[in-house]
């Protein structure tokens, strides 16, 4: 019986430590260290950064931190403004998906079953399908010379063809497109359980169609939509292959500043504190989203 | 009555053209015999033949198939194991932790993940010498990573929906806890786990932003090599490369959907080993 009690300690502590360790090792550890290079100089060396601690005197380390990163990133406008236009665009993309997402979740939660399940697998293939290819589907859609303006122009709809690749309205497309199917499935999810007998028993007694709606549908459904908007939301906030492919070149989102910071000014203190503050933005969402996907699951 | 009815199939219509008709032009276009994308010039298969002469395209779809083959399988290992211990092992120190470990590479943006553990890589290269270049092997170590926390999901989301009993049952007759897992608890997980190795698989073949972080010089994965051209506008060979990868990939999920949708009916959750990991969480 000891020696059972043994395996079952060994087992366990087998399947819990080999993944967590991996996760410490190359999820969590790599955070701290952008956290701290984030407080570095940049200098001109490979790595080009000077070290927190500098050993080299004395036996002792000697801090060596500095707040010029982001002092720099509060005082330069640049950044500012890339941050407040990433949230602009990720709210209002995330408010597009719910206005599609949610009558498309509430027409595949009444299906009937057989259909629900083509629907729903409809819904899910996209999201198995590559990402890249498909915002890559819009660059010959929306182009000067892609099929809307060849459409609109052979229509007499307009002259001239319309600038709408590398503008603002192709990111916002963009970013519907890619984020749709992460709305619709946890409203789903929740339209699902969605008694349809409630709605009955609410209009039999008298209420509206729009009342039944308000007062048993949507609060039924709410941790899927909150549950929704912050899986459109947190990741469309850091989105750097939708501005970059379908993005206009002023389009400031804070994703592809960071990456531009990093490859083509080669500064990598300053990138990773515009990293750390991308993630202290994102704290409160996720965790709000780990609340909301219990409870939509 | 119900909210009405024309306004719901009026927007599942718009909803699922507006999935769908993107694709289908790209794969439409890319049977285009012309040298501008975007008008059509008559039917012709020159862009798939152009691929198949194209080394670069060849070498870079092979590293990406072996990236995937090695990163889906580690994952789906490691993955799971996170899933049990989710599932199975209610009280341990550090598990509030392990759930935040669990739950961030699922949303985290690309820029982030990827900017981290390059930093991440060159730190551990100047201090212990490992590893001593990037490439396959660091792209491999970042795709296990992030995808083994979406296998962990779906393995354990359907750990949650078995009856726990069977497994206890085993456990109180004296069964090894090996032995437990391997002859009771794996058959039952296993259409989750294979769920999760497809969807590694395919993340892994897709993901562009955390590879070029973490790639070196060299190692240029097929998402590498697409961006890279179709940075500079629209060309025909890529939409032929795009549509045989969307066309493959979305036959074999729907293949994978419908067979485990056959195996399992008559179960309470006929959805669930297909259902992506978030709604499922």
């Amino acid at each position: 019986m000891k020696a059972y009690k043994q395996r079952a300690r060994l087992w366990r502590a087998f399947v819990i430590r080999l993944p967590y360790l991996w996760l410490l090792l190359f999820f969590l550890a790599p955070f701290l260290i952008v956290f701290k290079i984030s407080f570095a100089d940049p200098v001109l060396a490979q790595p080009p950064f000077t070290p927190l601690f500098d050993w080299t005197q004395a036996g002792w380390g000697v801090l060596q931190a500095t707040l010029d990163n982001y002092r720099f990133l509060v005082s330069d406008n640049l950044y500012a403004l890339s941050y407040l236009k990433s949230i602009w665009v990720a709210a209002i993309s995330t408010l597009l998906c719910v206005l599609l997402g949610y009558p498309m979740a509430y027409g595949i939660a009444r299906a009937r079953p057989d259909v629900r399940f083509i629907l729903l697998l409809l819904v899910i293939l996209p999201f198995w399908t590559s990402f890249l290819l498909r915002v890559y589907a819009w660059m010959g859609i929306l182009s000067t010379k892609g099929l809307i303006n060849n459409a609109l122009l052979a229509l007499g709809v307009i002259d001239e063809p319309l600038q709408i690749l590398y503008t603002d309205t192709a990111v916002f497309l963009g970013i519907v497109y890619s984020y749709l199917p992460f709305m619709i499935l946890p409203l789903y999810a929740t339209l699902e359980r969605l008694d349809i007998r409630m709605l009955e028993a609410a209009s039999d007694l008298g209420a509206r169609p729009m009342t039944v709606f308000w007062d048993v549908t949507f609060p039924i459904s709410r941790p899927g939509i909150i549950a929704g908007c912050l899986l459109v939301f947190i990741p469309a906030l850091g989105e750097y292959v939708i501005p970059a492919l379908l993005g206009g070149l002023d389009s400031l989102m804070i994703g592809r500043q960071l990456y531009d910071e990093f490859y083509a000014n080669r500064d990598w203190p300053l990138a990773s504190a515009v990293a750390s503050i991308l993630l202290v933005i994102l704290v409160v969402p996720m965790m709000l989203l780990s609340r909301y996907q219990r409870a939509a699951a | 009555m119900r909210p009405k009815r024309h306004f719901i199939v009026m927007s599942l219509a718009f909803g699922y053209a507006f999935l769908y008709v993107p694709i289908f032009l790209l794969i439409l276009y890319s049977f285009n015999d012309s040298r501008i994308p975007t008008i059509w010039n008559g039917f012709s298969l020159r862009w798939y033949a152009s691929l198949l002469d194209n080394q670069q395209v060849i070498d870079a779809a092979l590293l990406s198939l072996r990236i995937a083959l090695v990163s889906a399988t580690a994952a789906t290992v490691l993955g799971t194991l996170s899933g049990l211990a989710l599932a199975h092992m209610d009280k341990f120190r550090g598990r509030l932790v392990f759930t935040a470990l669990i739950a961030a590479p699922l949303v985290m943006p690309e820029v982030i993940t990827g900017l981290s553990l390059l930093l991440f890589f060159i730190s551990s290269e100047a201090m212990i010498g490992w590893p001593a270049q990037r490439g396959a092997l660091t792209i491999t170590i970042a795709h296990i990573t992030f995808s083994s926390a979406f296998v962990a999901v779906v393995v354990q989301s359907r750990l949650a929906a078995l009856d726990r009993s069977l497994i206890e049952a085993a456990m109180d007759l004296g069964g090894r806890p090996f032995a437990v897992a391997r002859d009771i608890t794996l058959p039952l997980i296993a259409p989750a786990m294979l769920a999760g190795w497809l969807l590694a698989f395919t993340l892994s073949l897709d993901d562009l932003v955390i590879a070029t972080f973490v790639s070196g010089p060299g190692a240029s994965t097929l998402p590498m090599l697409i961006f890279s051209k179709v940075r500079l506008g629209v060309a025909p060979d890529v939409n032929a490369l795009a549509s045989l990868v969307i066309v493959i990939v979305g036959l074999g999920v729907l293949v994978a959907g419908f067979v485990m949708r056959r195996r399992q009916v008559g179960e309470s959750h006929p959805t669930s080993a297909t259902d992506p990991p978030h709604v499922v969480a």
